[in-house]
C-alpha cells in the first residue's frame, strides 16, 4: 500500500491542528496525567513494529522489530496503567 | 471492500478513540474514562495490525514481545511512587523514541530504497529522545549531578553534530558511496551515533530546576518521532498519534517556560544553574521573625480565608497528607482552605495536582495561578510549605534577579505569611527570598513533616 506523501502530510497537519485545540482544554491539573497518557499514546509506535516482525523478513529487521515490541509494549502497558492509577486519586469531596 | 480499506477505518477508529479520549482529559470527572477510551483505541489499532491482509506474521516472536514488554510496563506502572513519575514520563519518552527509530531501522533494513530523509528523521529524533531522555531520568534520580554540566566550546560541538547530521541525511554522497546499499548503511550508522551523541549533549547543560521543560520537549520529541516513522511506513495511525503527542508535549512545553519567564532557547542553550551564585545577596539585611508554631496556630485560629502554597519540599518530606489534615481540620472550624498550584510547583506539569490528589485533597480546591492570584487580596494566612522562588516578590520588581518576570504566586498580599522553611538556605534558582524579610512574614523553621504534626495537634487543640 502506498499513500501519496501530500495526503500523508495533510493528515499530519490537520492531526496536529486538532491536537493544538483539544490539548489546549485541559486543565493543568491533569497535565501529568495528560503527559503519561500521551507517552502511551506514542507507543503506537506498537503498530509499526508488529508490521516489522514478519515471517519471511531477515533476521536483522525482525529482531530489531522485537526490540521496537518490547520498547513500544512498555510505553503502552505501562503508560495507560499508570494514568489510570493517577486518575483515580482525582477525586472531588 | 477491500480487506484492506478495513485495516485503515480500523486504524481511523483507533485514531478517533485518541482524540476522544484526550478530549475526556478536560475534566477530572471524565478523565478515567478517556483513558480508558485511548486504550480502547490502542487495542483496536493492535488487532488491526495483526489482521494486516497479506503480512504473515511471525506470531510466536510477537507473543515474546509482547509479553516481555507488558510485564515490565505493568512492573514500572504498579510500583512507581507518585513524587517519582517524572522520572517514569522521561524513561517512557526515551522507550517510545528508542522504539521509533527501531522500526525506522528495520523498515530501513528490510527495504533498502525506502526513503533515505525520512528513514534517518525518524531514526535521528528518535535516537535523540532516547540518550536525552536517559539523561533526563539520570539528573532527576540523582545519579548524574544535577547541576547544568558545561564546559567551553560544548554548544560549538552540539551544533557540529547537528550540522554533520544534517548534511549526511540530506547529501549522504558527500561522504559516502551513495551508487552502494552499503554506502547509505554506513551514513545510517553514523547519523545513529551521531544522534545518541547530540541527545546527551543538549540535555547535560541543562540544570535540574529546568528538567519540567526538558521532559516536555522530550515528549514533543518521542510524539514527532512516532509520525516521522508513520511517514515512513505510510501509517495514519502513527502520523495522528504521533502529531496529537508532538503537539501536547510542545504545548506543556510552553506552559513551563511561560511558567519560569524564559523562552525555550535560553533553557536550552542559557546553562542557568551552573555555578552556585552566593555572592548575589547584597548584603541586604533582612528583619526575619521566628515563631512556634503555637503562636502560628493561633494565627490560623483568627484566620477565616486560608490558602496553602504547597512546594516540592513539601513532597519531599512526605508531608502532603498531614497537610491534607490540618487544612481539614481548619475547615471543619468553619475556615475556607485553598490551595495554590504555580505551574512549576512540582518536577514535571501537573505534578503537585497529582501529590495532592494521592494525599486526598479534593480536586476542586486545588488552584493554579491565574484563579488563585486574585484571592490572595482578601486572604488572612497564606501557609507556605516548601514553595520558595514561586512566592519571591523579587520576580515582580528587581530587574537584577534571575528570577525577574517569573509569574508568581501574590502570597504577600495577604495579611499575613507564614513561611515554613528548613533553613535559610536559598531555593532551587539559588535566589535569597525578600519575602522573608516583610513586616507581614513571619518563619516557622522546621522539618515540614514535623512542623506540620505539631500544628496539626495544636490546632486541635484549639
Amino acid at each position: 500500500m502506498q499513500i501519496d506523501i501530500v495526503s500523508l502530510i495533510t493528515i499530519f497537519i490537520l492531526a496536529v491542528f486538532v491536537g493544538n485545540e483539544i490539548i489546549n482544554k485541559v486543565p493543568p491539573t491533569l497535565h501529568t496525567p495528560l503527559m503519561s497518557g500521551s507517552n502511551a499514546i506514542s507507543g503506537i509506535a506498537i503498530v509499526g513494529a508488529i508490521l516489522a516482525i514478519l515471517v519471511d523478513a531477515a533476521d536483522a529487521s525482525k529482531y530489531i522489530g522485537l526490540a521496537a515490541l518490547i520498547c513500544a509494549t512498555i510505553n503502552v502497558v505501562g503508560g495507560f496503567l499508570v494514568t489510570d492509577r493517577m486518575l483515580k486519586m482525582f477525586k472531588k469531596k | 471492500m477491500e480487506a484492506i480499506q478495513i485495516t485503515n477505518i480500523l486504524y481511523l477508529i483507533s485514531a478517533v478513540a485518541f482524540i476522544l479520549g484526550i478530549k475526556r482529559l478536560s475534566h477530572p470527572k471524565t478523565a478515567r474514562s478517556g483513558n480508558l477510551l485511548s486504550s480502547l483505541g490502542m487495542l483496536i489499532a493492535i488487532i488491526a495490525t495483526l489482521t494486516y491482509p497479506g503480512k504473515e506474521f511471525d506470531f510466536t516472536l510477537i507473543l515474546a514481545g509482547v509479553g516481555i514488554g507488558a510485564v515490565i510496563g505493568a512492573i514500572f506502572a504498579t510500583r512507581v511512587q507518585m513524587t517519582e513519575m517524572p522520572q517514569m514520563v522521561a524513561i517512557f519518552n526515551g522507550l517510545g523514541g528508542a522504539a521509533s527509530a527501531f522500526v525506522a531501522s528495520s523498515e530501513f533494513l528490510s527495504s533498502p530504497n525506502s526513503p533515505f530523509i525520512i528513514v534517518c528523521l525518524s531514526v535521528f529524533i528518535g535516537s535523540l529522545t532516547f540518550t536525552g531522555s536517559f539523561v533526563a531520568f539520570g539528573k532527576l534520580q540523582g545519579f548524574i549531578s544535577g547541576r547544568a554540566v558545561t564546559f567551553k566550546g560544548q554548544q560549538a560541538i552540539n551544533a557540529l553534530i547537528a550540522l554533520l547530521s544534517v548534511s549526511l541525511i540530506l547529501a549522504p554522497g558527500l561522504f559516502f558511496d551513495s551508487s552502494m546499499f552499503s554506502g547509505y548503511l554506513n551514513a545510517f550508522f553514523v547519523i545513529v551515533v551521531l544522534a545518541l551523541i547530540l541527545g546527551v549533549g543538549l540535555t547535560i547543560p541543562i540544570g535540574g530546576a529546568d528538567m519540567p521543560v526538558v521532559i516536555s520537549l522530550l515528549n514533543s520529541y518521542s510524539g514527532i518521532a512516532a509520525a516521522a516513522t508513520g511517514f515512513l511506513i505510510s501509517n495514519n495511525a502513527l502520523i495522528i498519534s504521533g502529531s496529537l503527542v508532538g503537539a501536547s508535549g510542545l504545548i506543556l512545553t510552553n506552559i513551563m517556560c511561560k511558567g519560569m519567564n524564559r523562552s525555550l532557547a535560553n533553557v536550552i542553550f542559557g546553562a542557568v544553574g551552573a555555578e552556585s551564585e552566593s555572592g548575589s545577596s547584597d548584603g541586604k539585611e533582612m528583619n526575619i521573625k521566628s515563631y512556634s508554631t503555637t503562636e502560628a496556630a493561633m494565627i490560623l485560629d483568627a484566620a477565616e480565608k486560608i490558602i496553602i502554597v504547597p512546594g516540592y519540599g513539601l513532597a519531599v518530606a512526605q508531608a502532603q497528607h498531614v497537610a491534607r489534615e490540618v487544612a481539614e481540620s481548619l475547615e471543619a472550624m468553619g475556615k475556607t482552605v485553598l490551595y495554590a498550584i504555580h505551574p512549576v510547583a512540582g518536577r514535571m506539569p501537573g505534578h503537585m495536582n497529582v501529590l495532592l490528589a494521592e494525599a486526598n485533597v479534593s480536586y476542586d480546591v486545588l488552584k493554579d495561578l491565574d484563579e488563585i492570584n486574585p484571592e490572595f487580596e482578601d486572604c488572612d494566612v497564606a501557609l507556605i510549605l516548601g514553595a520558595n522562588d514561586v512566592v519571591n516578590p523579587a520576580a515582580r520588581h528587581d530587574q537584577s534577579s534571575p528570577i525577574y518576570g517569573m509569574p508568581i504566586l501574590n502570597v504577600d498580599k495577604s495579611r499575613t505569611v507564614i513561611i515554613n522553611k528548613r533553613s535559610m538556605n536559598p531555593g532551587f534558582a539559588g535566589v535569597q527570598n525578600e519575602l522573608f524579610g516583610y513586616d507581614n512574614s513571619i518563619m516557622v523553621f522546621g522539618d515540614a513533616k514535623d512542623m506540620l504534626n505539631e500544628l496539626l495537634k495544636e490546632v486541635k487543640e484549639l
